[in-house]
């Protein structure tokens, strides 16, 4: 928001707080950077979302599901090391997920993106904690004695009844994704398969004061969200403050 | 002195329904759900192996394997040895892991007890039940935690900036002198505690406004009946009541307060001329991959971990003996 008040005009002082005439010609400056493929990070970040908040709410509704109803050996143990886990700080790992994505050749690619955010701990988590309250355990029990199968149970009951949780989760792992910084930067090395954010800061002027085409630049990596979040937002909300009561 | 401690036990009353769910949560937590016992468990192995597998190879092996790695002089061109705790020792007498420390608890007491007073009186103003737009206003309040660090890093940097920023012009009206928010280490790290205050605070704001709606309202009836004025309601009823969730913010915001790293990059990629700019993630981080000092930063990976879990534990500690001796 800040950003769209602020670009282009920022160099005058005092900064004018209307968007400039000039927002296209930064805009266009923006797209053609030199050196920077502004475009080609905007499809990088949005094939990445998408591919993770996919896969992340399909596994975390189908291991949460299992976390949920399913009577397995080792359960208790697995739900609580997961649990145990999710408080380890993530630069712990950082240094070991770089040389072991290095040695699948997935770096300086998406799939080095992708890959290793296509399950998270909170995700299982969540979805375990949806699946125990929305869905009675008489609903199931019902359906099996009518002969239904494990997984046509989770098809056509557990699925269709935690869509809407489903979908803020997605949501949260778009997000995350699209707004992510540390590891991109540590793992992409070539403009073509920069994200956003990396990209963003490429825009950095080189000689002289030129902020307008950063901020330009900020603002655009920013728009999509808002015109997500025009949407969205009031799903967010009751995501985040329905997670709230239950943490 | 009656009237006095009558008023004392008045006062901790409200206090009860906190203490009970106290101990209800915990058994919430620990307790394991029975699931549908006319469903194969099996299936459970078949569901739950995509999840398990890829939370082993690409969550748990790297944390075992930094552990490893942090007893090695590991060097990605040059080959490793075995170190010892040598990593370790040389960190604890490097400077730049002290002045590390000094910075990353600076921003995060910065941007942690403002925000956290701010959030919990923003959330108080948002319950108000005569206030227009609900829904408006919560969504309102998420918007800048969707906007990336990157952007807001930009736009702060202008804000803050030492001779055009809006800042130092408004500091300049009132005949000061301009502020470096990057070279003076105390306005560097308000700079950057600002930059997170204002990505978190409208999520913490509707973390408590969502505990403080889930209060019965019961308590403020009966609360009001006793006589007591908005703000002892507040004080008495409302702020008990958010115990677990302030230890709850606090504990995600030292995470979170751990891992600043792209607004000090951003500003300052080495750290800054007397790094003032160095929080423990970016020293981590220039030590691995500008460095390639691989078993070092490793060692401070642990350092980090520690420090969250000691701090976790404190923070545990501090709420329950708080929520046994009762407000103070």
């Amino acid at each position: 928001m800040v950003s769209s008040n602020t670009n282009a005009e920022i160099s005058k002082s005092p900064p004018s707080l209307v968007p400039g005439g000039r927002f296209l010609i930064v805009a266009k400056k923006v797209f053609s950077a030199n050196g920077v493929y502004f475009n080609q990070a905007l499809l990088n970040t949005f094939i990445v979302g998408i591919s993770i908040a996919v896969a992340q709410v399909l596994l975390s509704a189908i291991a949460g599901f299992a976390f949920a109803k399913l009577n397995f050996k080792g359960r208790k143990f697995l739900i609580l090391f997961v649990i145990g886990t999710m408080m380890l700080p993530s630069q712990l790992g950082i240094i070991p997920l770089f040389m072991l994505v290095k040695n699948l050749r997935m770096i300086d690619s998406l799939l080095g993106l992708i890959v290793p955010a296509l399950v998270t701990a909170f995700g299982v988590f969540w979805m375990r904690q949806i699946i125990d309250a929305q869905i009675p355990n008489e609903l199931l029990e019902a359906a099996s004695i009518d002969g239904a199968s494990v997984p046509r149970i989770f098809r056509s009951i557990v699925l269709p009844i935690v869509r809407q949780s489903g979908f803020v989760l997605a949501l949260f792992a778009f997000l995350a994704a699209w707004n992510d910084y540390l590891w991109p930067t540590i793992i992409l090395q070539s403009p073509k398969h920069f994200t956003l954010q990396v990209a963003l800061t490429q825009l950095k002027p080189m000689y002289g004061l030129d902020y307008g085409l950063q901020m330009g630049g900020a603002f655009l990596a920013t728009a999509p969200l808002l015109i997500l979040f025009i949407f969205v937002g009031r799903r967010l909300v009751s995501g985040v403050m329905d997670g709230a009561v239950k943490g | 002195m009656s009237i006095l401690t009558e008023r004392e036990k008045r006062s901790k009353a409200p206090l009860s329904p906190w203490k009970n769910k106290n101990p209800n949560r915990k058994v919430k937590k620990a307790k394991v759900i029975p699931g549908v016992a006319s469903l194969n468990g099996r299936w459970g192995y078949l569901y739950v192996a995509p999840f398990v597998t890829m939370f082993l190879i690409f969550g748990l092996a790297p944390v075992i394997y930094s552990v490893f790695i942090s007893f090695y002089h590991w060097d990605p061109l040059g080959g490793s040895t075995f170190n010892g705790i040598n990593n370790f020792i040389t960190l604890v007498h490097d400077s730049d892991f002290w002045l590390a420390i000094r910075n990353t608890f600076s921003i995060w007491a910065l941007s942690t007890f403002p925000q956290m007073v701010m959030a919990i009186g923003l959330a108080a103003i948002l319950r108000n039940s005569r206030l227009k737009g609900k829904s408006f206003w919560r969504t309102i309040f998420l918007v800048p935690n969707i906007t990336s660090v990157i952007a807001i890093t930009i736009v702060f940097g202008q804000l803050f900036g030492r001779d055009f920023g809006i800042i130092n012009d408004i500091i300049g009206m009132f005949g000061l002198h301009h502020i470096d928010f990057i070279e003076n280490v105390f306005a560097a790290h308000v700079q950057i505690a600002t930059m997170i205050t204002w990505r978190w605070i409208g999520y913490n704001t509707l973390i408590f406004l969502a505990s403080m709606l889930a209060i019965p309202e019961e308590l403020y009836e009966s609360a009001s009946v006793d006589g007591a004025t908005k703000w002892q309601q507040f004080r008495f009823v409302t702020l008990p009541s958010l115990k677990n969730t302030i230890t709850f913010v606090l504990i995600v915001g030292t995470i979170g307060g751990l891992q600043v790293f792209a607004e000090p990059q951003q500003l300052a990629s080495d750290g800054g001329s007397s790094h003032q700019f160095l929080t423990l993630t970016l020293f981590l981080y220039n030590q691995a991959f500008v460095n390639n000092k691989y078993g070092y930063a490793a060692a401070i990976g642990i350092m980090i971990t520690f420090i969250v879990l000691i701090i976790s534990l404190i923070n545990f500690l501090v709420t329950r003996k708080l929520a046994n001796d009762g407000t103070r």
